[in-house]
């Protein structure tokens, strides 16, 4: 078992490396200077050549690939460049390890906007999860219990609606409605806990919390549903019924155990995704999360940003990779990691 | 012989779309305690659907079940979903055909058949818990105490089905119905479940239906058969009767495609021709007429167009048939005896 999450972790590992390997061959195959970016539009051949030595950029790929991979292990300063950093002292920026790089557009490190927007995201995805699992699973057993009836029907219906309708539509109809038009709800500003209190976290991320959750909801309902049904025409539950258990504990016991089992990989891969920021949502909500700084740096061309944000994404879909299938061992008994 | 189980006139249909499934249709039987019925017949004859029904298993389900299920006196169709529902495992139990798709995965052995426990008895869980290890023990599982942790996938296919009839008799079924118990186990291990499933009988004297398209384990395990095909009964009486002296040729049919362990590897089995019949559009007269190679000895259309009723041979007036032959015992003794492995003969005179 230990042996097995320790090789696990080690593939992860290796696998992230290999991601920033691709990430950074990707960015600088494209035809944009980010030099050019850095020093703004009228700036002449000399100047750009300076912010280019001064940004790193004028070495080769691999080495600032080396360097942007010690960074991560033993952080490093910034700017990269060593001898501007000898000469004016007072510029130098410490970077501490895990260092994902340092925006010079924001002059800031990555280290420091994902620390600020990770908390944004990270609510909205839990509380999106929470959403989405209750009513997922809950209108899912319904519907697979009441299969064929007017309830059956009326959910899986009302799915497809939540199916189609783009979340931005979504999102721009509950803020005109909810919050601009009948005013039930407050218009939308992130919170923190430690600002206002948990009600008021609370509260702010109702609405973008939902919308997030509504497109999951309706996938969810549609594979609880699916899985429930699957399971229910298994030979274990015959067996059950011939017990004469009673039909709740046929269903609740014996028909979900196995039912819901399937949907821990997609908890797990869904809920990793989402915490590297919800782009649509955050974007229509103003939601200052990871997914905006995503947006933000990908139009700005502020390349450290999106590689760090990469690799963070990354690593949080490695890693609830892991714990999906170590969890699996103990889920179901037939599996031994080895 | 007071019948303990009567059914009478069982009709299951299933309703669908491109009309009704008469997975059975008209079926009767008696059982006495302590006695076994061997229901043989080819798959999708209703062997599984008739006995599923004797259980209640298609309440809450789209099938239509009319008739008489008596057992004990009380008619079971006639009660309520509830009332089923205690006397299922406790007074009718069942024993499926696949152990390991039968028993639950993600639950131990000790839980699945401590629960068939607990559903019928206000016991404490170690006092269940007591009691799995001791039907463990009876039905032969070495280390009971400890096995009972373990998870179906962790039992060999033999264990599996042992650990299966423990739950089943758990609770003294007085009727235990084996759907094809031994299909799926070894030939070795299939000798050993119906060993036990005897002891168990002679223990506990329990009626059992045995569900089965092996005729060997007929021979060897019922008291009475029950031939079934397209959802009714063909033939009908005392196993060594059946065995020695049947006389509709659909049974002569499963007895001649019976393998023989004797005869050369060059001979060849004898398997009935064509496939069994649609019961959504089974065929006019006798279902059986479209296969059936001695429909020529048959005076005019008759197969065709005539369904025969279930009456008494020639023999005995507890053996019952569905045929028009006149004189099906020279057909038998001359065409069908001469080919027939000797084991079977042997072991059902």
């Amino acid at each position: 078992m230990w042996a097995y999450i320790v090789r696990r972790c080690a593939v992860g590992l290796a696998l992230l490396l290999a991601l920033t390997l691709v990430t950074f061959a990707l960015f600088f195959a494209s035809p944009v200077d980010p030099a050019r970016f850095a020093c703004g539009k009228n700036c002449s051949e000399q100047q750009r050549d300076q912010a280019r030595k001064a940004l790193g950029y004028d070495k080769p790929v691999y080495e600032q690939w080396g360097n942007f991979v010690k960074g991560v292990v033993v952080g490093r300063d910034f700017p990269a460049d060593p001898e501007l950093r000898a000469a004016a002292p007072e510029v130098v920026t410490h970077c501490e390890a895990p260092c994902l790089g340092y925006s010079h557009l924001n002059a800031r490190t990555v280290n420091e906007l994902v620390k600020d927007a990770a908390p944004v995201s990270i609510s909205l995805a839990v509380v999106a999860l929470v959403m989405w699992l209750i009513g997922g699973v809950l209108f899912g057993i319904l519907a697979a219990v009441t299969k064929g009836s007017f309830m059956d029907r009326g959910i899986v219906g009302l799915t497809l609606v939540a199916y189609a309708f783009p979340t931005f539509f979504i999102a721009v109809f509950f803020l005109k409605y909810l919050a601009v038009k009948w005013q039930v709800m407050p218009y939308p500003a992130y919170t923190s806990i430690e600002e206002g209190g948990i009600a008021a976290w609370m509260l702010n991320l109702l609405m973008p919390s939902f919308t997030l959750a509504l497109v999951f909801m309706a996938g969810y309902v549609r594979m609880t549903r699916a899985f429930v049904l699957e399971s229910m025409t298994e030979d274990y539950i015959r067996t059950a019924r011939a017990k004469g258990l009673q039909g709740r504990k046929v269903l609740f016991k014996h028909g979900l155990r196995a039912a819901l089992t399937p949907l821990v990989t997609m908890v797990g891969l869904d809920f990793a995704a989402l915490l590297a920021g919800a782009i649509i949502t955050e974007s229509v909500f103003a939601y200052p999360g990871l997914g905006l700084l995503t947006v933000q740096a990908s139009a700005a061309y502020d390349l450290p940003t999106i590689i760090g944000v990469v690799i963070l994404a990354g690593s949080f879909v490695i890693l609830a990779n892991i714990i999906v299938d170590i969890s699996y061992a103990f889920i179901d008994p037939r599996v031994r990691l080895g | 012989m007071e019948a303990f189980l009567t059914v009478d006139d069982l009709k299951v249909h299933f309703p669908t779309v491109d009309g009704v499934v008469k997975a059975t249709d008209g079926l009767s039987f008696g059982l006495a305690r302590g006695k076994t019925l061997g229901i043989v017949g080819e798959s999708g004859s209703g062997k599984s659907v008739s006995s599923s029904a004797i259980l209640g298993l298609h309440r809450g389900t789209n099938a239509v079940v009319s008739g008489e299920i008596r057992l004990d006196g009380n008619n079971l169709l006639a009660l309520s979903d509830e009332e089923m529902r205690m006397r299922r495992g406790k007074e009718v139990a069942m024993i499926f055909q696949d152990p390991l798709s039968s028993l639950h995965p993600y639950f131990t052995i000790g839980n699945q058949i401590a629960e068939a426990y607990l559903v019928h008895h206000k016991v404490s869980k170690s006092a269940a818990r007591t009691r799995v290890v001791e039907m463990l023990d009876r039905v032969g599982i070495p280390q009971a105490d400890r096995r009972l942790n373990d998870y179906p996938h962790q039992f060999s296919g033999g264990m599996r089905q042992r650990a299966m009839i423990a739950m089943a008799l758990i609770n003294d079924p007085s009727l235990v119905i084996a759907d094809e118990p031994t299909t799926a186990l070894d030939v070795t291990v299939q000798a050993q479940i119906l060993d036990l499933l005897q002891d168990l009988q002679r223990d506990f004297n329990t009626a059992i239906i045995l569900i089965t398209h092996d005729l060997g384990v007929v021979a060897e395990m019922a008291d009475d058969v029950l031939v079934m095909y397209a959802g009714r009964a063909v033939e009908y009486g005392p196993c060594k009767e059946i065995l020695t002296h049947p006389e509709m040729p659909y049974t002569w049919g499963l007895l001649s495609s019976a393998p023989d362990l004797t005869a050369s590897t060059s001979g060849r089995l004898l398997p009935i021709p064509g496939t069994p019949p649609s019961l959504l559009n089974p065929p006019s007269g006798c279902p059986f007429h479209p296969r059936c190679t001695h429909r020529d000895k048959v005076p005019g259309d008759l197969c065709r167009t005539t369904l025969p009723e279930l009456l008494p041979g020639h023999h005995r007036e507890d053996h019952t048939k569905r045929c028009h032959l006149a004189d099906p015992d020279t057909v038998f003794r001359t065409e069908i005896l001469p080919n027939l492995a000797p084991e079977l003969v042997e072991e059902s005179s």
